[in-house]
């Protein structure tokens, strides 16, 4: 602590004092003040961005002049249901669904393990082997998998040395996920998708895992339960609002990611793509909006269910 | 004391699940040094440090670079300006909205970075605001405030109250007070904030292809050679280099923050 000398502050009064003293008896003038710039920027510029977002999705492109028509309508969202654009929203939320529930199964050991028998050195390496591929270059990290998923990469190599490339090739050969390799293929989307996204699914169950307490456990393994049974029927249950925090951001992000679809999969579009395709090259801003609102309606649905189930006590 | 040990599967499930996260990242260690400019061959046919001297000499990487220190920079500025107004707010006391205040700025991570990307985009167009550092900036800091903000008000919450108002009852007036008392005592939380939203700002790529038009950033540099890959060695460089300089703010903010009860970045 550093030595306060009153004299040095007595001496600066004038107009600062003053108005000191105005802000100290008128905290909510305090507040205002210190709320305005943030309540600006955020709820003129952003929220006034996504609000003209949401007008622009009852407009109408029209198909002669490629004009938008501005009248309202809900032409635009009809086009929606179009099985061409319908088969996009499907897609996406599929790929989405998977990616949370295969994230969760992989995140449960990592987490479990952090909250519960990681002590002394191997706490600090569990928690910096979670932040760095978490805080690692998004491109980057698509990148290494490019390299990987590669024909001629580490990943067909491999299989070669085991003489296992016929699991590869059978794998390739099946339909919608196959593809020639694995890099244009939709079952790479999802392996890059699951990759990048772990980590978000990581942190909220380690936080849900690390408020069990062990006696808890302890007393389910006593009354005579086997530890698959403690683990459906004890650990399960009270780790679930983390599991369902973690899909939130996992959900969130592969509905509205455009990048890892585009550099490592098919020609099939996912609702990011469609939104950045119809707003650049087509000049159809409506439509882009319409796509746009789809992941904030699928989110805002799913947010509340999730608050439902209380996953915002594990965040 | 409890202290049991670890069942076997479980501790080769989470060795295998850190493992995962971490081998695809150093891949691109070796392939910064192979003599393959052509393909992404594996094993690599040579090792070769040449490629480092063909980064080093180009003016794109550069410029990108220096553009996206620029935007990372100006963005950590705003951030940190906002993030800590409003948790010095929202901590301070309980008023009407406090809510949605928080909600406000959680919303632009909550939501996917193409609907703020496309929704920035279409309001510049609607303003005729065209595309320059300020709109990357704009952007980029509209999501940075949030980590400056989870770090900040946590810090807040636990700085007592009675701190400040000793420095009253001593005869500072509010503005030393914010010198002398609360800056020192929130610094390292506005330090790793500031680390990090730098960091989130250094690497975003998704809201940037909006608000960027013409201009390349580091990332939006990569993206390019990853659309439409031109000299592959360079990227594998460049993308160990940005592995490399990406560690630091976190290893910074692990130390900084190391034995107290909050978990900096866990707001990305």
């Amino acid at each position: 602590m550093t030595q306060v000398q009153p004299a040095h502050f007595t001496s600066a009064g004038g107009i600062g004092t003053r108005l000191s003293d105005i802000l100290w008896r008128h905290p909510r003038l305090l507040i205002a003040l210190l709320l305005l710039p943030p309540a600006l920027w955020l709820g003129v510029i952003y929220l006034g961005s996504l609000f003209a977002l949401l007008a622009q999705s009852f407009f109408s492109i029209d198909h002669f002049t490629g004009l938008v028509k501005y009248e309202f309508t809900l032409s635009t969202y009809a086009q929606l249901i179009r099985p061409s654009n319908f088969d996009i929203i499907l897609r996406t939320v599929v790929m989405a669904f998977c990616v949370s529930l295969t994230s969760a199964v992989i995140s449960f050991p990592i987490a479990y393990f952090a909250a519960r028998y990681a002590r002394g050195a191997w706490r600090a390496v569990f928690y910096l082997g979670i932040m760095m591929p978490l805080w690692s270059s998004y491109l980057v990290k698509i990148y290494a998998w490019k390299l990987i998923l590669a024909k001629e990469g580490i990943l067909t190599w491999a299989l070669q040395k085991l003489h296992l490339e016929w699991v590869l090739d059978a794998f390739l050969a099946l339909p919608v996920i196959g593809g020639n390799s694995l890099s244009v293929s939709t079952a790479g989307t999802f392996i890059v998708f699951v990759y990048v996204w772990l980590p978000f699914m990581i942190l909220p169950i380690q936080a849900a895992l690390e408020r069990v307490p062990p006696s808890m456990l302890e007393a389910s393994g006593d009354l005579g339960a086997t530890p698959a049974q403690t683990f459906r029927h004890v650990l399960l249950p009270l780790a679930l609002p983390g599991v369902v925090a973690g899909s939130i951001f996992t959900f969130s992000l592969t509905l509205g990611d455009y990048i890892i679809p585009q550099i490592i999969g098919t020609s099939r579009l996912f609702i990011g793509q469609a939104v950045y395709q119809h707003q650049g090259i087509a000049g159809n801003i409506p439509l882009a909006a319409a796509f746009a609102m789809v992941p904030i309606a699928i989110m805002g649905l799913y947010l509340w269910a999730a608050k439902r189930m209380g996953a915002f006590d594990a965040l | 004391m409890h202290s049991d040990r670890a069942p076997l599967t479980l501790k080769i499930a989470a060795a295998a699940g850190l493992l995962f996260m971490h081998l695809p990242i150093l891949l691109i260690f070796a392939y910064a040094f192979t003599t393959e400019d052509q393909s992404f061959q594996w094993p690599p046919p040579g090792l070769t440090l040449k490629w480092f001297a063909v980064t080093w000499n180009r003016p794109d990487v550069w410029a990108a670079l220096g553009l996206s220190l620029k935007v990372a920079a100006i963005s950590t500025a705003m951030a940190l300006v906002l993030g800590t107004f409003c948790a010095a707010a929202v901590s301070r006391s309980r008023f009407f909205g406090r809510e949605t205040v928080s909600l406000m700025v959680i919303l632009p991570i909550a939501l996917p970075g193409v609907v703020t990307g496309i929704a920035l985009r279409s309001a510049f167009s609607i303003a005729e605001i065209p595309f320059s550092t300020w709109t990357i900036v704009l952007g980029h800091a509209t999501f940075c405030v949030v980590v400056v903000y989870n770090n900040a008000v946590a810090r807040f919450r636990r700085t007592s109250g009675s701190l400040i108002e000793a420095s009253m009852d001593l005869g500072a007036n509010s503005f030393q007070t914010l010198r002398h008392v609360i800056l020192p005592n929130i610094a390292t939380a506005l330090l790793v904030g500031g680390m990090l939203a730098f960091a989130l700002s250094f690497d975003e790529v998704i809201v940037t292809t909006f608000t960027a038009g013409q201009q390349q950033t580091l990332p939006i540099w990569m993206l390019e050679e990853l659309v439409r890959p031109r000299e592959r060695p360079v990227t594998n460089v460049v993308a160990m280099i940005v592995v490399l300089v990406t560690l630091l703010p976190i290893l910074g903010a692990y130390y900084l923050t190391r034995g107290t009860d909050q978990v900096a970045g866990q707001g990305k």
